[in-house]
């Protein structure tokens, strides 16, 4: 088996646009069970850069409430990471921007890791984001397994991150760097502080070697533009699983969140 | 059958050779073995690496260790008596003794560990502190150490478990903390454990979050394990004056978490001819659906920040345990638990619910001692083991009956 990576579509995704990207991140079975590869579709056609698809876990620590009620909902529908993959079996038919999976830990533990890899690497995943992986343990018992299936791990920064551990970060990442906005859960209070700003230009003016998005406490159009002037984008997360919480037509309100984020409604 | 009489004896001697001298110690990694580490999100890594890089050498240093012994001297009411149970002795035909850690400041062994701890966040120059608690114990504990030291404390607490422990909620708010309800999930330990790391993530600089037990990211297993080691460190010199020796053939203790154990056996991890027993709780019986006994129902996982045994479905989610003693009613041990029972160094046992209450009230019949729900589950093992007539037996009597009350009354058969 080849070590070596072939391009990777969320690498190719950054090679060719190097500004405004937006993630988006759902809870997979949220709100109803069969929902995960329509959502998938549908931000693909509204325009999202990215997807990002939640593996729901009975204790998202990292998590505030929105995502927290996501997850126990999608649980409660009889959610389990081998229906999401069997949900997204067909995903690359219809489908071609990166996918990214993200949960915690212990789920994809308890499938085996190479068994998970295996398996996103036959769907055309193309990254994870595992927030209770610590870089130090992905690099000793993991990182081979992930590249040797073509799958980014991505990594997280914050506000407290020192300059030394954000270029070691940076050193063992590809695709980009997950630059949490500030020091809180996901869902956080929406704006952007000047103390935030400050952080968005330390990091801007280290020069990183891989692009950066920031996520949390992005949930409209100004927070996407604030944040997308000092990164290559964003990523919403809570604002859009309350505007799944709440939608009638979900094809047509993804549609119009997605364009009005982007600015071009 | 001679051979393999002699197979399986050369196989006996070399377990028992491995066994020897085993180290039950963390590695550089934060790992007993297979278990520990530090899984948790990136968020959290400041707070737990200026721990981690400042434990050792807190604990170590002499002003420390002066201002520690000193408060669980003059404060918590240590050394605990190591008291010879002299009609539980005769009914179970050998000598047992029950370290009284029952009788500390607060009622539980708890305190030991958030003395400790909250000196250790003045010297990091904490000013606030956040706590998780169960049945109320460690929360009380956690207050408790904060009007002293005078530093504002939030504990969070299950809304569940508000409700069954309403005078431990209303404890801490008399010593001046406030109890925030934990609402997520099931309302219990695991979803104010949660509720705390949420709250840590959301303030990383000023705040210190006191563990209450071997559980969590390292540095939390190890860091509380050595604060809880004073129990050991004072069985072994009470045992010498007493027995004329420092070791018993037993220690007995209940497992939720496992800080009690783990102090209790601390000092003779590497002490062979001591057996150490540790006791689980089973609830209503661990076929039942309703335990939490984690060494039986578990499998390797990563709750709380920790690789450990845990209870979980086959998708990985995390299972709500179930036991009568909201201290032992926890989906996962401790690692250096978990490296014990995988290692064979320790014995698991478990108690359901009905053999705990039984010894809780036996205890109270033949010793005038009535013990925390979670103490019973340790004391319920001896009718489960077997020893000869000299052997000694210490069973750590972790905590006071008072806050079981309602159960016991509840409970009935007395």
């Amino acid at each position: 088996m080849s070590i070596t990576m072939t391009k990777n579509r969320i690498e190719e995704l950054f090679e060719q646009k190097k500004e405004r990207i937006l993630s988006v991140y759902f809870t997979a079975g949220f709100p109803a069970i069969d929902d995960t590869a329509h959502i998938v579709e549908h931000l693909a056609k509204a325009g999202a850069d990215i997807v990002e698809v939640g593996i729901p876990y009975s204790d998202p620590v990292a998590d505030g409430p929105t995502i927290q009620e996501s997850n126990k909902v999608a649980l409660d529908n009889g959610i389990s990471l081998q229906l999401i993959f069997d949900q997204l079996g067909d995903i690359r038919k219809s489908v071609d921007i990166p996918i990214i999976l993200m949960g915690y830990i212990n789920p994809v533990l308890q499938y085996g890791i190479e068994a998970f890899c295996k398996k996103c690497a036959e769907i055309g995943i193309d990254g994870v984001i595992l927030p209770d992986l610590p870089m130090q343990e992905y690099l000793e018992g993991y990182k081979n397994v992930f590249e040797a299936h073509g799958l980014l791990n991505i990594f997280l920064i914050t506000p407290q991150t020192s300059d030394a551990r954000v270029r070691e970060i940076d050193g063992n990442s590809r695709g980009f760097i997950y630059m949490v906005s500030s020091a809180s859960t996901t869902g956080a209070k929406a704006g952007i502080s000047s103390s935030q700003l400050a952080y968005f230009e330390r990091i801007k003016a280290m020069k990183l070697n891989n692009p950066t998005l920031i996520g949390f406490g992005i949930s409209d159009k100004a927070t996407f533009d604030q944040a997308s002037a000092h990164a290559s984008g964003a990523i919403i997360g809570s604002a859009f699983i309350q505007l799944l919480s709440n939608t009638k037509n979900m094809e047509q309100d993804i549609f119009g969140f997605i364009q009005s984020v982007k600015g071009k409604a | 059958m001679g051979n393999s009489g002699s197979l399986l004896a050369k196989i006996v001697t070399e377990l028992r050779f491995e066994l020897k001298g085993m180290k039950i110690e963390v590695d550089s990694r934060g790992y007993y073995g297979n278990f520990g580490g530090a899984y948790i999100p990136e968020m959290l890594f400041p707070n737990v690496e200026e721990l981690r890089q400042n434990y050792l050498s807190i604990l170590q240093d002499a002003s420390f260790r002066q201002e520690f012994d000193h408060l669980l001297k003059t404060y918590v009411g240590r050394p605990t008596p190591l008291y010879y149970a002299t009609r539980l002795s005769e009914k179970y035909q050998s000598k047992i003794y029950l370290k009284r850690e029952d009788l500390c400041h607060t009622g539980a062994h708890k305190v030991n560990n958030t003395v400790g701890q909250i000196l250790l966040a003045k010297r990091l120059g904490k000013q606030k502190i956040i706590a998780e608690t169960g049945a109320g114990q460690h929360g009380v504990a956690t207050a408790t150490v904060c009007a002293l030291m005078g530093m504002e404390c939030i504990v969070y607490m299950g809304e569940v478990d508000m409700a069954r422990q309403r005078p431990n909620v209303e404890r801490m708010r008399i010593l001046g903390t406030e109890v925030r309800p934990a609402r997520s999930g099931s309302k219990t330990l695991k979803d104010a454990t949660n509720e705390a790391m949420r709250h840590w993530i959301n303030h990383p600089v000023d705040t210190h979050y006191i563990i209450g037990s071997v559980v969590g990211p390292h540095p939390y297993p190890d860091m509380v394990a050595r604060f809880q080691s004073v129990i050991s460190e004072e069985i072994k010199w009470q045992l010498k004056e007493t027995e004329g020796r420092e070791n018993p053939d037993f220690v007995v203790a209940c497992v939720g978490g496992g800080s009690n154990a783990a102090g209790a056996f601390y000092h003779y991890f590497d002490q062979d001819d001591v057996q150490l027993i540790a006791v689980e709780a089973a609830g209503l019986g661990n076929q039942s659906g309703e335990s939490a006994a984690t060494t039986v129902l578990g499998k390797p996982g990563v709750l709380h920040g920790s690789k450990t045994l845990l209870m979980q479905t086959s998708d990985g989610q995390v299972v709500e345990p179930y036991s009568i003693s909201a201290g032992l009613d926890y989906p996962g041990i401790g690692p250096v638990h978990a490296h014990l029972f995988e290692s064979g160094r320790g014995q698991f046992y478990s108690a359901t619910d009905e053999e705990a209450m039984k010894a809780g009230i036996l205890l109270s019949r033949l010793e005038g001692i009535i013990p925390a729900i979670e103490s019973a589950h340790a004391l319920a093992a001896l009718d489960k083991m077997s020893f000869e007539q000299d052997d000694i037996i210490v069973v750590n009597l972790s905590g006071r009956g008072d806050k079981d009350l309602e159960t016991y009354i509840k409970w009935g058969g007395y």
